[in-house]
């Protein structure tokens, strides 16, 4: 149990104190008892089994610093740092296995923690101790949902993130000959996976150097307006990087949007089949192509 | 930590690009992709380019959004100058038509989130729009 | 701003820098012309890679550009343009539609050399 210290609390308290005194006083109790106060909480959440993927030097470490910006949040009040801070805490805790559950746990039983040190200190002074937790309260609620958002935010970036890698593993731009790019698009797309495989594409396109891509649609059931236009605008692009873009796979379903919103298909370099669109390509790219008999069918 | 808010008053060509730039700076100080970051300024700079060719002189405000979950980028373009009067045919979009023609509105829509316009003949033109980060 | 240009033979080569003003870029169209014909050059390439915003009247000047060099004879091929400025570009409906591109200086020349080698 923490000690009481500092001046003991006198048996008259004063009228009018200001909350933002109280908040003074009851943040130089907790760094004056800072040791003491954090040694119990890391009991605590080593008791409720918190934090089990870490070693206790590393649960320590970081209680020693969720601890100062716990405090210093109390303080300050400028929880805009707090969310910073928890979000950098997220970022080294996240890897290492730690759940949302398990943050929130040990802010709320540093909350607990440190309201109970307050209970012992001020207990002879039923009135006073009010006025504290009136000052304590909100604030310690307001950290430990600043620092849940925080975890969250944090975790969820990750998962985008993750998905988002999944979204380009799935859908590669190869390269099947110098200068020549394939994308191959299977299934539905929507706008924002349209606009990541345009953006995709023109990187290949530098990397690779390409002059020549070739984008097959057979597998695309169906594409609406917007996607439509992602199509026109990614030749476009393709273009402005020194790109000739050969469609195929075009369905007449896709041609009449196409023509709807405005393209003339003439002008777009467009071919039945995969395999026709790969030796015009490689055509244009000055190889020979010759066709291999058709196999006789058995 | 840097400021919110930035405004730059647009009154030349040369602010134009120093608009642009400021915005890319903003958005790279909020984590937007370089990508991203390219739209913003592209954005800007059309914007900017209106108000020097239509108004003269305006301003442009760059502010850090700071959303529940997300973060990201308002630009708004402001001035005194004649204002449009027709805005539906102003944000008429003809997906295949060469850009360059007129205020290039609808581009800048495409460009970003969500976009604002508020214009009277004689009573100038605000246009704010809205990027957030994915 | 100065934008250095450079010759190779009868290919003229001028780099854009980043922030070039409205002011700039109308300089440059006089400046690139009149270097076409003091030099007689048959070709001019402009080099974009440092630009990092293309906006519309950047695209007409260099479509302007192009024009202009066609009338003295001149092809003009626009390199380096990043695949970020691309996809904005094209956002704005900016295609840059009867300028020939490529992807860098390299593929540049070796499109001029394509061309002239069929043309003569």
């Amino acid at each position: 149990m923490a000690k009481r210290e500092g001046t003991p609390t006198s048996p008259e308290p004063k009228r009018n104190e200001e909350p933002s005194e109280l908040l003074r006083e009851l943040v130089a109790h907790l760094r004056q008892n800072r040791t003491q106060l954090r040694e119990e909480w890391v009991v605590r959440i080593t008791e409720t089994r918190l934090l089990t993927a870490m070693t206790k030097e590393e649960i320590f470490a970081e209680a020693t610093s969720v601890y100062d910006s716990y405090v210093e949040a109390l303080e300050t009040e400028a929880f805009e740092a707090l969310q910073a801070y928890a979000r950098n805490l997220s970022e080294r805790i996240i890897p290492r296995g730690v759940e949302t559950h398990e943050v929130v746990g040990i802010v709320l039983l540093l909350r607990d923690v440190l309201a109970r040190s307050l209970f012992a200190k001020y207990q002879n002074d039923f009135k006073k101790l009010n006025r504290i937790l009136d000052a304590y309260e909100p604030a310690a609620n307001r950290i430990a949902n600043t620092v849940a958002v925080g975890f969250v935010q944090e975790r969820e970036r990750v998962i985008r993130q993750q998905q988002e890698a999944i979204r380009e593993l799935s859908t590669p731009v190869l390269q099947v000959r110098e200068r020549l790019l394939i994308l191959p698009i299977i299934g539905v797309i929507d706008p924002q996976r349209a606009r990541q495989l345009t953006e995709q594409l023109l990187r290949g396109i530098r990397t690779n150097r390409a002059k020549v891509v070739v984008i097959d649609i057979t597998g695309v059931a169906a594409m609406d307006v917007t996607v439509a236009n992602h199509l026109v605008q990614t030749v476009e692009a393709s273009r402005l990087l020194g790109a000739t873009v050969i469609v195929t796979g075009l369905s007449p379903e896709i041609a009449q949007t196409l023509v709807t919103i405005g393209v003339d298909l003439g002008k777009m370099n467009t071919v039945g089949d995969l395999q026709g669109g790969i030796e015009q390509a490689e055509r244009l790219l000055g190889y020979k192509v010759e066709r291999l008999a058709e196999p006789r069918s058995a | 930590m840097s400021a919110g808010e930035i405004r730059v008053a647009i009154n030349s060509d040369q602010d134009i690009v120093s608009a642009r730039q400021k915005g890319r700076v903003m958005a790279n100080e909020l984590g937007f992709s370089s990508g991203d970051a390219t739209l913003i300024a592209t954005a800007i700079s059309e914007l900017a380019r209106n108000i020097v060719s239509y108004a003269r002189k305006g301003q442009i405000t760059l502010k850090m959004l700071n959303g529940l979950n997300r973060q990201g980028i308002a630009v708004i373009a402001s001035d005194d100058g004649p204002g449009i009067a027709d805005i539906r045919q102003a944000l008429r979009d003809g997906f295949s038509t060469s850009g360059s023609l007129g205020l290039g509105l609808p581009g800048v829509r495409r460009l970003m989130d969500e976009f604002d316009i508020t214009s009277q003949p004689g009573r100038g033109t605000v246009v704010a729009v809205k990027k957030w980060r994915q | 701003m100065e934008v250095p240009i450079l010759k190779q033979g009868s290919v003229l080569i001028a780099t854009f820098q980043a922030a070039l003003s409205d002011a700039d870029l109308n300089q440059l169209r006089m400046g690139l012309v009149q270097q076409v014909v003091k030099f007689r050059s048959r070709a001019v390439i402009v080099d974009v890679t440092a630009m990092d915003v293309m906006d519309s009247f950047a695209s007409r000047t260099l479509r302007e550009i192009s024009h202009m060099i066609r009338l003295r004879g001149a092809e003009t091929v626009i390199v380096g343009i990043q695949p970020e400025v691309a996809f904005a570009m094209v956002q704005l409906g900016l295609t840059l539609e009867g300028v020939a591109t490529a992807l860098d200086l390299e593929e540049g020349l070796a499109y001029l050399n394509e061309k002239f080698k069929t043309t003569n």
